[in-house]
């Protein structure tokens, strides 16, 4: 039985950091993630962790920081939101292709302009193609587990990428819920000690990283990222299962809530789900056989398992809390969409985009989502909810 | 810490820490300043070397082979002094947790446009934080690597791609950033500037200062770039003896806010004898243009009374 107590999600990723005591975390302030380096920084002076904490002078260079101190053997990470990593987009880059396995904590927050502190994914949503494996939460207690995994899957031998452990701005990282936290000691067990095989302070075997890759050989690095992300899709589910041995909470690519008999499913990710949970109880309470398919892994994205949840379904209303600009939908979307096509789905599609900057998705806004695509056939299939009149 | 009086043979039969067989150009100052750097670390100490994209990273880590002897990190342009930053936290955590036993140094290069432009918020900061580490700027006056643009290290008038010489114009029009006295500012343990002088002694020193002063320290070099600047290419020592003997390029080091003058001409040569030799500087030898030559020796002079007052206080 783990302890219990109330957090918010900043405080319970902080709270993962303190019990993982990682070597190096460099950090910007940015609304909404900045309690984060803020907590971890109260843990050093204090002497309650080893960690040293780099204040640098932007979110590049925290990232470039993070990505210098994993090369050189440390277990590093860092912490940010929206243009914090817009910022440090190359580096997300440089982190997949150098293999290094650091853990991002992202507060997901509206990528500017205009500029808004409130949440959508538009951050990580644009980062979909760094090489980054992506983990969204719901609430601060699975932003907690998930944290827990993160270097579990970034360092294990047949992945070595870079993780963003994801939750929503202010929904997630600033309501303070309860929480089950899970003892230090088997928290320690559970993540192990990083031992890499190759690194830069390695007296040994001198390394050599960052290399100009000419054509010969730059499309082999991709084809290498690629096979690790496709193995991760293992590792991910391995990890959940023996963290849900530990902890009681097991996690796979995704959450289905009255998904099995479910006509209509809305499928959805981050802490929307839970408003649209309240939803579906509402809908089954009238009869309705509607449920939820909540996304937690994105990247690597979970395609045939996510379409062969979804084999039963009528309807499928994909949400989107990211805009694409293609004008056909949005990143979960488009994803899903062609998910559902090799999978030869017949079911009825619409893509819905919601709570962009913040914008309230409210149970009414969901009961209406599904009271749509239960009874009308010709659905604008890519629609704004929640706009004003 | 105790300095060895210097040995110019002794000095030069070091073994090279950057092995030949990269594709830098024959006669380029970069790796002169590089090999003339990683001289100064005292044996059996070990290095990790950083380097802002430029020409010396694409020439000498191109994969599969690496020219450089110890570990070596290259992350991007502009972030040469924050991966360096993390580089050196981490061997203070790891060398704290007993992880590791020997004793690194942290060296990291970077071309003025990596340093003087795109990277120096980067630079400011990893220098403001006080890390252990030498950033070492080889200076050559434009953003060679891309094709010789202008950057704030380029001399005023010189001709580049990005301010070419034309019917309406004389070439860069602005003076170049002096970025050692910036760094200074930062009240950081040490800066040196130098370049390839006599028997390297100057630099030599320089680097070892740098490297085993504890904190963040700074090395600002002119390595001349053959291709640039359009001088033969033999002919670099003596382009550098001449922008120490006009007083373009002074050495002088700053430690701890004091500033010294390392070297004074006994006579300052006049400003054309650097420039005459640069193809970058032809069309100042143009007739008509003279009031461009008296206008470059003005900033020089401007230059160099400032330097004299810093050192004489």
């Amino acid at each position: 039985m783990g302890i219990r107590e109330r957090l918010s999600g900043n405080e319970a990723v902080a709270y993962a950091i303190k019990q993982i005591n990682p070597d190096v975390m460099p950090a910007f302030p940015i609304t909404p993630s900045t309690e984060i380096p803020q907590y971890v920084a109260g843990y050093i002076a204090n002497g309650e962790i080893d960690t040293e904490f780099i204040p640098v002078e932007s979110e590049h260079s925290s990232m470039s920081a993070t990505l210098g101190a994993s090369a050189a053997g440390a277990r590093a990470l860092t912490a940010t939101s929206s243009c914090g990593m817009a910022l440090m987009w190359e580096e997300l880059y440089v982190a997949a292709s150098n293999r290094l396995p650091v853990v991002l904590a992202l507060v997901n927050r509206a990528l500017s302009g205009p500029i808004n502190i409130n949440c959508d994914h538009s951050d990580s949503m644009g980062a979909r193609d760094s090489g980054w494996i992506q983990i969204y939460a719901e609430n601060n207690q699975e932003a907690y587990d998930n944290f827990l995994q993160a270097y579990r899957i970034a360092e294990h031998k047949d992945v070595r990428l870079p993780v963003m452990i994801c939750q929503d701005g202010f929904i997630t990282s600033h309501a303070v819920e309860n929480i089950e936290l899970i003892e230090d000691d088997k928290v320690k067990a559970f993540v192990g000690e990083y031992n890499p095989e190759n690194y830069l302070l390695n007296a040994e075997q001198p390394m050599a990283v960052g290399p100009y890759a000419t054509s010969p050989y730059y499309m082999e690095t991709k084809k290498g990222q690629r096979e690790a992300m496709i193995n991760a899709k293992d590792v991910i589910l391995e990890v959940g299962r023996e963290f849900g041995a530990m902890s009681g909470r097991s996690y796979g690519f995704y959450e289905g809530y009255q998904l099995e008999d479910a006509d209509y499913v809305m499928v959805i990710i981050g802490s929307a789900a839970g408003t649209a949970k309240d939803a579906v109880d509402i809908l089954r309470d009238a009869g309705k056989k509607v449920g939820i398919l909540k996304v937690r892994v994105f990247r690597p994205f979970p395609a045939k398992e996510l379409a062969l949840a979804l084999q039963n379904a009528k309807a499928i209303a994909i949400m989107d809390r990211a805009e694409s600009f293609s004008g056909e939908g949005g990143p979960l979307g488009t994803e899903l969409t062609t998910a559902l096509f090799h999978a030869k789905s017949t079911a009825k599609v619409v893509n819905y985009f919601y709570g962009l900057g913040g914008r309230d998705f409210r149970v009414e806004n969901a009961e209406a989502v599904f009271e749509e695509i239960a009874s009308k056939d010709n659905i604008e299939p890519y629609q704004y909810i929640g706009l004003r009149q | 810490m105790e300095r060895k009086t210097y040995n110019f043979k002794e000095t030069m039969s070091k073994p090279e820490r950057l092995a030949p067989g990269h594709r830098m150009c024959a006669g380029c100052g970069g790796t002169i300043a590089v090999r003339a750097v990683l001289r100064a670390l005292h044996e059996g100490d070990k290095a990790v070397i950083g380097n802002a994209t430029g020409c010396l990273e694409v020439s000498s880590f191109m994969y599969p082979y690496t020219a450089w002897e110890d570990s070596y990190i290259h992350n991007a342009f502009e972030n040469a002094g924050a991966t360096l930053s993390g580089v050196e936290t981490a061997y203070n955590v790891l060398k704290k947790k007993g992880k590791i036993n020997d004793t690194y140094k942290f060296i990291t290069f970077g071309g003025d446009g990596g340093t003087y432009d795109i990277g120096l918020q980067s630079l400011s900061g990893a220098m403001e934080r006080n890390h252990d580490l030498v950033y070492v700027c080889y200076d050559n006056g434009a953003y060679m690597n891309t094709g010789i643009q202008r950057s704030s290290a380029t001399p005023m008038y010189a001709d580049t791609t990005t301010t070419p010489v034309g019917s309406a114009s004389d070439g860069k029009l602005q003076n170049r950033k002096d970025l050692a006295s910036i760094i200074a500012s930062h009240d950081v343990p040490y800066v040196g500037q130098s370049t390839f002088i006599g028997n390297f002694k100057d630099l030599h020193q320089k680097a070892e200062k740098a490297i085993y002063t504890e904190g963040a320290c700074f090395l600002n070099i002119m390595a001349p770039c053959p291709r640039g600047w359009r001088y033969e290419t033999d002919d670099i020592m003596n382009i550098c003896k001449l922008a120490v003997e006009t007083c373009y390029w002074p050495l002088f080091e700053v430690e701890h806010g004091k500033w010294t003058l390392n070297y004074e001409p006994k006579k300052k040569l006049p400003i054309e004898d650097f420039l005459r030799p640069q193809g970058r500087f032809k069309h100042l030898f143009k007739p008509g243009n003279e009031h461009l030559l008296e206008q470059f020796q003005q900033e020089v002079d401007r230059r160099w009374e400032d330097l004299m007052f810093m050192c004489s206080r």
